[in-house]
């Protein structure tokens, strides 16, 4: 089978820029200032082959470069159905635009063998106040389907929107579903030999996702089409897809089966009481460490990922040095599903002295009591050396669940335990015990 | 064996696309002509958006042109007595409403046209040049309902053109010149400095009376027609009053020349800055 798609070294930037705050001594300073730059901005593409400068001269702004995809690199062959799966703002969108052209790549280079069709966005060029069926004629240009074709596939496309009777509407009056159902119609007829598709799943009922996804099946699986699939939905992207990429904050992290790539995303993500942390997105420069494995354990010293609350948790992390460090602190932290921290357990401050030699170390943390309320949190760890910010960071890791426990030993009234539930929580609040004592009683003067 | 390993390599049945920063500008224009159709399907998209749900729809070109046509006529021709060369005022006026007519609808549309589209530019590839000139060849369509009025008026005051009006294409090709030129400027700086939307109009309602459309460029004293015809619009307006009124607006040669040098640098700068804007259109709109 021939390589239809060849993606080497994709990189992609931004350059974004940071406003400073500018004292100018008097407007016309800030008048010639101005009036020169856009000057320089104007001649610049006639003077030299540079991009497009960049808002905001020199002086007045700082700028920072964001890498959105950096060192992609992989191949696709004809007929192979390959699912793009990661977090938001991974880069799954970026590359898709770098490879239906609609943003030029800044490093790198993609050889595509073969006619491609870019869905991104369900309804593309739809306008509001033609008809549905001049909107079918349309958007089938749009998508790079020339007229006869549209006019051959006209009464399929009807036919499968089922929505014959609105066809000389104007789409304005159209509910979403029917825009929606309208927009797949025309896309799904498309028969290009690389089909590159952008989560337009998303939107629509599951009966009619199902219908597409079973469209999207019968073009690729029955005539060997290729196709780029970015989703969300694990479910969809598992039944279409035979191969799979994922995206980490801009690099390709992992490529094999959709199966294996689909496991690594979802343990990621979901709750699991051992995670692979070299799979997840780090931060700091990780001179020293390099944070391996987390695994979180009862007070049963099982594995769990549910927890009762003021009970015992315990949590093994697992770390390399790259090389022989003293003072070392390690700290684990629970916080809200907001990503708001409540508690942090650090090495240091319980008085742990570690200096690590060269080599992998499993160290233990032992939670005498999980003092939060009943809910999901995340929770996340790092390595530091003393004093310093931290060399090593994931967060979030993993989700866990505390559960409700009777750990006051209050009974309400109806004798069963209090399990906070008709307590409202914003997700910070930490249990901290408290004692209480009536202490006096007064009747009232005038009695 | 020698001769094998010198023949080039034979081209594989499909055609590989290559993407890369810097794209050689060979392909562009193939691609311009590959994406052919859309450009259609886009130019009869704005045609019947631009007419639908009115109520007197297409009457409104009709309109419009007719009563600038008036109130020039009686506050320059009538009031202000303004020589006409011996040609019915009316006829004088709107035998320049045409193509200034159409340069106004056309450099307004196209410089709107890239953020106008802007979902399409995020989300489809295709050659973007195809937007704005989309937009311009959708103006077209007033200009060739006002030339059935000017037809109109012609009959009614029974002025026929001559052999002359045979050139009228080449003039219309003329005012096209720095309608796209003017248009892909402003459509790309548009996109960056949103202020550009105010530009335009103004320059429109400064032109239209800089422009002879009101007057005949006669009036201008001599010494000065050269520099007058540094509006790109003053050569052309006068080709149409030429190729129209049997050639009694005499046709200023220098100026005519001059006005199609400009023109023409402004199309091609305006093709060069738009395709260097066009390579961050969609990481910046």
């Amino acid at each position: 089978m021939s390589t239809v798609i060849t993606v080497e070294n994709i990189g992609k930037k931004y350059t974004i820029s940071h406003q400073q705050r500018e004292d100018h001594s008097s407007l016309r300073d800030a008048l010639a200032k101005n009036l020169s730059s856009f000057g320089k901005k104007l001649a610049a593409p006639f003077l030299h082959r540079s991009r497009f400068p960049v808002p905001g001269s020199r002086s007045s702004a700082s700028h920072e470069d964001f890498w959105a995809l950096k060192d992609v690199s992989f191949e696709v062959k004809q007929g192979e159905r390959i699912g793009i799966i990661g977090r938001n703002g991974a880069g799954k969108s970026t590359l898709l635009k770098i490879l239906s052209r609609i943003t030029e790549p800044t490093v790198g280079s993609i050889r595509i063998k073969g006619k491609v069709a870019c869905l991104l966005e369900v309804g593309t060029g739809f306008h509001p106040e033609l008809t549905g069926r001049e909107n079918i004629y349309l958007n089938g240009a749009i998508l790079g389907m020339g007229r006869q074709e549209i006019r051959k596939k006209f009464d399929e496309i009807v036919d499968f929107s089922e929505i014959e009777k609105f066809l000389d509407t104007p789409v304005k009056r159209y509910s979403s579903g029917m825009f929606v159902r309208l927009a797949f119609a025309v896309a799904a007829h498309l028969e290009p030999e690389i089909l590159i598709v952008d989560e337009v799943l998303a939107v629509g009922d599951a009966q009619f996702q199902k219908k597409c996804l079973g469209k999207m099946e019968d073009v690729s699986v029955k005539e060997g089409r290729t196709v780029l699939f970015v989703s969300h939905n694990m479910g969809a992207v598992s039944q279409l897809c035979t191969q799979g990429i994922i995206l980490c904050d801009g690099k390709l992290v992992q490529i094999g089966t959709i199966r294996e790539a689909v496991t690594t995303y979802t343990s990621q993500y979901s709750s699991a009481d051992s995670v692979d942390l070299s799979l997840l997105r780090h931060g700091g420069a990780q001179l020293y460490f390099r944070l391996l494995h987390l695994s979180l354990f009862d007070e049963f010293g099982r594995p769990a990922t549910s927890f009762v609350m003021g009970k015992p948790v315990v949590v093994r992390l697992q770390i390399e040095c790259i090389r022989d460090v003293s003072h070392v602190e390690l700290g684990f932290k629970i916080s809200t599903m907001m990503e708001q921290a409540i508690h942090y357990y650090v090495s240091s401050w319980e008085g742990m002295k570690l200096d690590l030699q060269q080599g992998r170390h499993t160290i233990e943390i032992t939670i005498p009591s999980l003092l939060v309320f009943p809910g999901t949190y995340l929770v996340g760890a790092w390595a530091s050396r003393d004093g310093e910010w931290s060399d090593d960071n994931v967060f979030p890791i993993t989700m866990i669940e505390v559960i409700s426990n009777d750990v006051t030993g209050y009974l309400t009234k109806n004798g069963v335990v209090n399990n906070f539930d008709k307590y409202a929580f914003s997700g910070g609040e930490v249990y901290a015990p408290s004692r209480w004592n009536h202490i006096s009683h007064n009747l009232l003067e005038d009695q | 064996m020698k001769q094998k390993e010198n023949m080039p390599r034979k081209e594989t049945a499909q055609q590989e696309l290559l993407i890369e920063p810097n794209r050689p500008v060979l392909h562009y224009w193939r691609d311009v002509w590959r994406y052919r159709e859309l450009f259609w399907f886009l130019v009869w998209r704005d045609i019947l958006v631009r007419y639908k749900q009115t109520v007197i729809g297409v009457t409104w070109s009709i309109i419009r042109p007719l009563a600038a046509m008036i109130a020039f006529t009686v506050v320059f021709g009538l009031l202000a007595k303004l020589p006409s060369g011996g040609v019915p005022y009316p006829l004088l006026v709107f035998s320049a409403m045409l193509p200034w007519n159409f340069f106004a609808n056309a450099l307004s549309e196209g410089s709107g046209s890239l953020v106008g589209n802007s979902n399409l530019l995020t989300k489809i590839y295709f050659p973007r040049i195809i937007i704005p000139a989309s937009s311009i060849i959708a103006s077209l369509i007033e200009l060739f309902i006002s030339l059935v009025i000017m037809a109109g008026i012609m009959v009614w005051y029974g002025y026929l053109p001559d052999w002359r009006v045979v050139m009228l294409p080449m003039f219309l090709l003329m005012a096209f010149l720095p309608a796209a030129g003017a248009g892909l400027w402003f459509a790309s700086l548009n996109v960056k400095y949103r202020d550009f939307r105010f530009v335009v109009p103004f320059l429109l309602q400064f032109g239209l009376y800089v422009s002879p459309v009101g007057f005949a460029s006669s009036i201008v004293p001599e010494k000065w027609r050269l520099l007058y015809a540094l509006n790109p619009m003053v050569g052309v307006i006068d080709g149409f009053r030429w190729a129209l009124l049997n050639g009694t607006v005499e046709l200023y040669w220098p100026g005519l020349v001059l006005s199609t040098a400009l023109s023409l640098v402004l199309l091609a700068t305006g093709v060069r800055f738009f395709r260097r804007t066009e390579r961050i259109l969609a990481d910046v709109i």
